[in-house]
């Protein structure tokens, strides 16, 4: 049979099995490229998502995974009614919701500034420095708080001793933990966001900005008419990206800035991963938190696939499928 | 010439990206002011931005516990170098392999890796999978395994790659060339920028990694650089117990504040002094990856 080969365009004389065998041996090769990503993931991604019966049973060290005795959603009763469930969930929310809107809107005014500027030298630099955060692991960030804040010797209470105020002690005050997490989360990722919104304005073509300087138009005309215009759908997309990973916290950013503190801290800075986190390593009520960790994968499920549905309708390249 | 409007918008645009600049840095130069200044220094008188009493005694005691922290170096830099290598090779064949439209399953598999990012099994049962079946606990591998390959790596280089001609690589096979070969000699010199930026911030996830070695390291001699700091700043007997066995001094006059500062500087040093380096690559890679979407 003679077929042609369409990308080509040229005629080839071909024997029917010849073809079938070619092709699947080259898709043999293929699959041999994907095989080790494949295992990876079956291992280390699909076979614990077997584990989520954990969330059912009562974990025993001697039952296994398995083995253990099912008591259906008994594991969830416990997180229900001693409240920590919602106050978990509300803080991963909130502080992740805070989070995407001010770092957004952060980093487009930050690069809207940037775009205004010149100078390379000072934009080198400055872009150096606003990226710098984003290198330096939330470890050191935790140091930093320490030496910052900490009761005896930190540089704020070595300020206010000089300015003749009472020292704080802000690892006993919970309400200040809040703006703490947000600025430093702020300070992280700046840079970060920076970039984007500043790749986004470099886009966009220079002929508007042309354009209304002839008309005259002042630069905050600019701003307010061509550049937020045509950033809009950048900022769209990229909140909603990350309003579709709301259920899942900055483990990181929370586990080290907040650290070793007590329970009246821990109410308003705990989330879902580092009570998560907190509880596997004491190591004493597994199946309490693989029940948490399913509810929080669960909804986090549903989240993602109903906002990359929106995603979809506005910008149907950038949905993740 | 700059209408007066266009100025004045100026001056504020500069003088806004200076503070922040600014208060970027600051954590920064507090962490590595601190480790220069004489203990007593800091219990009188707290942290400054510059040292009140300049000392390099903090950097000496912990050069002379320096087995820890150079075992530590050791493990993290293996871990970076081993773990980044493999990540690379892993995802970009996949995503190579993804690009192909010749690959039947292509789809199939494009989904497969893409639901371990919308569902997984939680930390608990993965910890147990680890610790009690695949027996990781104080392991090498362990410290490798969280980010041997990732969804979004793959993702990101498969876009890249698609960008390429199809022609080059239909040429390629009529010259008779085979997957793998067209893969390295061919695909991989054409990604090169792709390459580097996601090099970059995998070498950056393992370098930075602590979670994992506090989940399965129990074993000193196998901290990476970042858990060992982190154990230093948050465990007072831990760090009594490094400076005494180097040292042999009195846990009583030993710098304790400057030299958590120091072990800060000394686990982030590398990255600080390459970073002006990276950052450029960094920031092209993204930028280009941006505007692609």
């Amino acid at each position: 049979m003679i077929k042609p080969l369409e990308r080509t365009g040229v005629w080839y004389p071909q024997v029917s099995s010849n073809k079938w065998k070619r092709k699947f041996k080259k898709n043999l090769v293929f699959l041999l490229m994907v095989a080790p990503t494949v295992i990876y993931f079956f291992i280390f991604s699909y076979i614990p998502m077997a584990g989520v019966y954990m969330a059912f049973t009562d974990y025993s060290f001697t039952g296994g995974i398995f083995g253990s005795k099912f008591i259906g959603l008994a594991n969830y009763d416990a997180l229900i009614i001693t409240g920590d469930l919602l106050r978990i969930t509300m803080n991963t929310l909130l502080y992740n919701l805070v989070f995407i809107f001010l770092s957004n809107l952060t980093a487009m005014f930050v690069a809207i500034l940037f775009s205004e500027l010149t100078g390379k030298f000072f934009k080198k630099v400055t872009q150096s420095l606003i990226f710098l955060p984003h290198f330096i692991s939330f470890v050191i960030v935790g140091a930093f708080i320490y030496n910052t804040f900490n009761y005896e010797a930190g540089t704020l209470n070595t300020l206010l001793k000089t300015l003749h105020y009472e020292p704080v002690d802000v690892y006993s005050n919970e309400y200040i933990w809040p703006f703490i997490l947000v600025f430093f989360n702020l300070w992280k990722s700046l840079g970060f966001y920076t970039l984007m919104y500043f790749a986004a304005i470099m886009g966009i073509n220079t002929e508007y900005y042309e354009a209304a300087k002839m008309d005259g138009a002042s630069i905050f005309a600019e701003i307010r008419y061509i550049t937020l215009p045509l950033l809009k759908p950048t900022f769209i997309i990229l909140v909603l990206l990350s309003l579709g990973s709301i259920m899942k916290g900055q483990f990181d950013l929370f586990y080290n800035i907040v650290g070793i503190a007590p329970i009246n801290i821990l109410r308003i800075t705990d989330i879902i991963d580092t009570y998560v986190f907190r509880m596997a390593t004491q190591g004493v009520n597994y199946s309490s938190a693989a029940a948490v960790g399913l509810y929080q994968s669960l909804i986090g499920f549903i989240t993602i696939i109903v906002v990359n549905k929106l995603v979809k309708i506005r910008d149907p390249e950038r949905s993740l499928f | 010439m700059q209408s007066k409007d266009t100025r004045f918008f100026r001056i504020i645009a500069f003088i806004i990206i200076i503070s922040i600049a600014i208060i970027c840095l600051l954590p920064v130069l507090l962490v590595i002011s601190g480790s220069f200044t004489s203990e007593s220094s800091i219990i009188k008188y707290g942290y400054s931005l510059i040292p009140k009493e300049f000392s390099i005694n903090a950097y000496k005691l912990v050069f002379k516990s320096a087995e820890s922290i150079g075992n530590a170096y050791l493990v993290t830099v293996s871990v970076t170098v081993i773990g980044t290598l493999i990540h690379l090779v892993l995802a970009f064949m996949t995503a190579y392999a993804l690009s192909r439209k010749d690959f039947q399953w292509r789809n199939i598999i494009a989904f497969y890796i893409l639901f371990t990012l919308l569902f997984s099994g939680g930390l608990v049962p993965w910890y147990i999978l680890c610790v009690r079946y695949l027996h990781l606990k104080d392991t090498f591998f362990a410290l490798l395994q969280f980010n041997l390959v990732s969804a979004w790596s793959v993702f990101i280089m498969r876009t890249n790659i698609k960008q390429i001609s199809e022609e080059i690589i239909e040429s390629a096979l009529m010259d008779g060339a085979g997957e793998f070969r067209i893969l390295s000699q061919l695909i991989v010199p054409l990604s090169a920028a792709s390459i580097t930026t996601i090099a970059l911030l995998t070498a950056l996830t393992f370098w930075n990694d602590w979670s994992n070695a506090m989940l399965f390291i129990n074993n000193q001699k196998l901290y990476p650089l970042q858990y060992l700091l982190y154990k230093i700043l948050n465990s007072a007997e831990f760090m009594h117990a490094a400076i005494q066995r180097g040292a042999g001094i009195s846990s009583v006059v030993a710098p304790r504040e400057s030299v958590k500062m120091a072990v800060a500087c000394i686990a982030t040093g590398p990255i600080i002094f390459l970073f002006p380096f990276l950052q450029r690559y960094f920031v092209k890679g993204l930028a280009i990856g941006a505007i692609k979407g």
